[in-house]
């Protein structure tokens, strides 16, 4: 008789992802109890479980460990994205509460689908096995497919979940074929044994493991919305609920970048050369896609959808380079965009009112006057996506631009810093129209909240703190990279 | 005895249908149940693999991908019903609100 052997599971490696699912799964029941009007407290619920979660993280870091025979990893490079995700969720969730009222589809299921979204994430950064990476990356886009549609009643945001549901579900059958191939060619899903498969030459079929690495670059290329596989974002980010746009520009992407850093880093260094030069197409063409684009946007929202997409080129450009610094630079950068973007959305959700979302760029007009403090922080933020010293996108670009030089790819970089150049000018626009131009309106509507109050705060000392002393930030992301 | 090509070409046969239907379809649910095939093409390819590696990996991989499937049929209908409701079409060419 075969004797199956009990593979060695050591529940500790995913102690925060078990934490986090179990407080989502506690807080659906909790939901069915609580009033509408009082659904906000969920909300604060939620971070206490994420304040926990991200507690037990802290501990595991510098002490790597793996699980489940090697499927899943604790190690810091999962640690420091797992903090990224669990932030990013923490203050999506302190705006989401006023918007859900004002639009009036306060559904409690929002703030569990969000915790469900991280605990897939958080299994995307520490799989490295690919049915892990696979399942992670489902858990997420299952969720955040009834995200992006959470307001019923409003027509763009169906739309929104709709087409975010149809392609994002094509693209997983490319990664899924990629994943196939890669398993037939190297007999094995898990990374570490692919990467010393491909090494010592043990591949049944060369051309059915490039095949496979082709396909899955095209499902995670879609997931972090590189060009030209970005078409749906800027339709998703303008139609989906505002909080959820803030909350799917930011960790989705890390989380992305995380499976697709680790499965091209561990997985295929052999095949280096190769993937490199496909990067660099890719950080070229999502770069200038993402920019020119945005040049043209008169919706808020949609501008800084394709300024995510540009923002996406960017950490290509350090993923090309494939170095110390450049992969540092990817680490520090998703940190610090994860609060410059969110700080960004949670001014734009406080310039709307009830079924009016003031998106376009004419409602902005005076808008600095009427509400100084708010503009001041919506300039930090824009001028941190812009990548101007002293905020924190500069110290990110730099390290990213640093890393494509020091791995010899000069133009790579020169086009990097010419598109940043060029992105200026759509940032300040907004600007422009803060401060220059009359008031239209007298924004007496705006109300601000404590929870946005906090989460203001936060997004702007995130800005601010890391870019005049990346000191701490960037020792910790060098210590966080996988080689 | 077939041999591995031929299921390998057959899985790729259905994949490329279900990635064509996907393009030319304008039904969302036929766009969806392309996109099933797609993902059954690939199913097919894991089991042929596995038979052929003599290791389990892909057969367990397939069950998780049937799951995946199911737990995105129920969220995708949802969608589609909640467009529906709003629209009256399910129609691609529907989903025209927002561009560039």
């Amino acid at each position: 008789m075969e004797t199956i052997a009990i593979p060695a599971i050591n529940m500790s490696v995913i102690a925060p992802e078990m934490i986090l699912s179990v407080v989502a799964m506690a807080l659906l029941l909790i939901n069915v109890f609580v009033k509408n009007e009082q659904k906000g407290y969920l909300g604060y619920l939620s971070i206490a479980g994420i304040l926990v979660t991200l507690y037990s993280l802290t501990i595991g870091w510098g002490a790597p460990q793996d699980g489940f025979s090697g499927s899943v990893v604790q190690d810091n490079f999962a640690i420091f994205f797992k903090g990224i995700f669990l932030v990013s969720a923490a203050m999506s969730i302190l705006i989401t509460d006023q918007y859900l009222q004002r639009e009036g589809c306060n559904q409690g299921e929002v703030y569990p689908l969000m915790l469900f979204a991280t605990v897939g994430m958080m299994l995307m950064a520490s799989g490295t096995d690919l049915m892990t990476i696979f399942l992670g990356l489902e858990v997420l886009s299952v969720s955040l497919y009834v995200l992006a549609g959470f307001n019923r009643g409003s027509i763009r945001s169906n739309e929104a979940g709709l087409k975010y549901f149809l392609l994002g579900a094509f693209s997983t059958g490319f990664l899924l074929y990629g994943m196939a191939l890669t398993y037939g060619a190297t007999g094995t899903t898990k990374v570490v044994k692919i990467a010393a498969a491909a090494q010592s030459g043990m591949v049944s079929s060369n051309l059915m493991l490039v095949a496979g690495m082709l396909l899955m670059a095209t499902g995670f290329a879609f997931k972090v919305a590189a060009a030209p596989f970005h078409m749906w974002t800027p339709d998703v980010y303008e139609g989906a609920p505002t909080p959820i746009t803030a909350f799917m520009s930011v960790g989705p992407k890390a989380a992305g970048f995380a499976a697709f850093l680790r499965v091209l880093l561990v997985a295929l260094p052999v095949f280096k050369a190769e993937w490199s030069s496909l990067l660099w197409v890719l950080a070229v063409l999502t770069m200038t896609v993402g920019n020119i684009t945005a040049l043209y946007q008169q919706n808020i929202k949609r501008m800084l959808a394709y300024s995510s997409i540009a923002h996406a080129g960017y950490i290509l450009v350090g993923f090309t380079a494939g170095n110390a610094v450049g992969t540092s630079g990817i680490l520090f950068y998703m940190l610090s965009y994860a609060f410059m973007n969110i700080g960004a959305f949670a001014v734009i959700i406080l310039v709307g009112k009830k079924g009016e979302e003031n998106n376009n760029l004419a409602d902005y007009a005076g808008f600095g006057y009427k509400h100084p403090a708010l503009g001041v922080a919506m300039c930090v933020f824009l001028f941190s996506l812009a990548g101007i010293p002293p905020a924190a996108g500069f110290v990110g670009k730099f390290y990213l631009f640093s890393g494509a030089i020091q791995a010899g790819y000069i133009w790579l970089a020169i086009i990097g810093v010419l598109n940043s150049a060029a992105s200026v000018y759509y940032y300040l626009r907004v600007m422009i129209y803060m401060y220059f131009k009359e008031p239209t309106e007298d924004f007496n509507w705006v109300r601000l909240s404590p929870a946005f109050i906090i989460c203001l705060i936060i997004a702007i000392a995130g800005v601010m703190i890391p870019g005049v002393v990346p000191g701490t930030i960037l020792e910790l992301a060098q210590k966080a990279i996988l080689m | 005895m077939v041999s591995l090509h031929s299921y390998l070409i057959l899985s790729a046969i259905l994949f490329s249908i279900g990635t064509i239907g996907v393009l030319t379809r304008r039904n969302a649910i036929v766009i969806f149940m392309c996109i099933e095939m797609m993902l059954n093409a690939v199913n097919l390819t894991f089991i042929a693999l596995s038979k052929y590696l003599g290791n389990l990996d892909g057969q367990i991989f397939v069950f998780f991908v049937m799951t995946v499937a199911a737990a995105e049929a129920a969220v995708g209908l949802a969608l589609m019903i909640a467009f529906f409701k709003n629209r009256e079409s399910i129609d691609v060419e529907d989903l025209n609100l927002m561009k560039w």
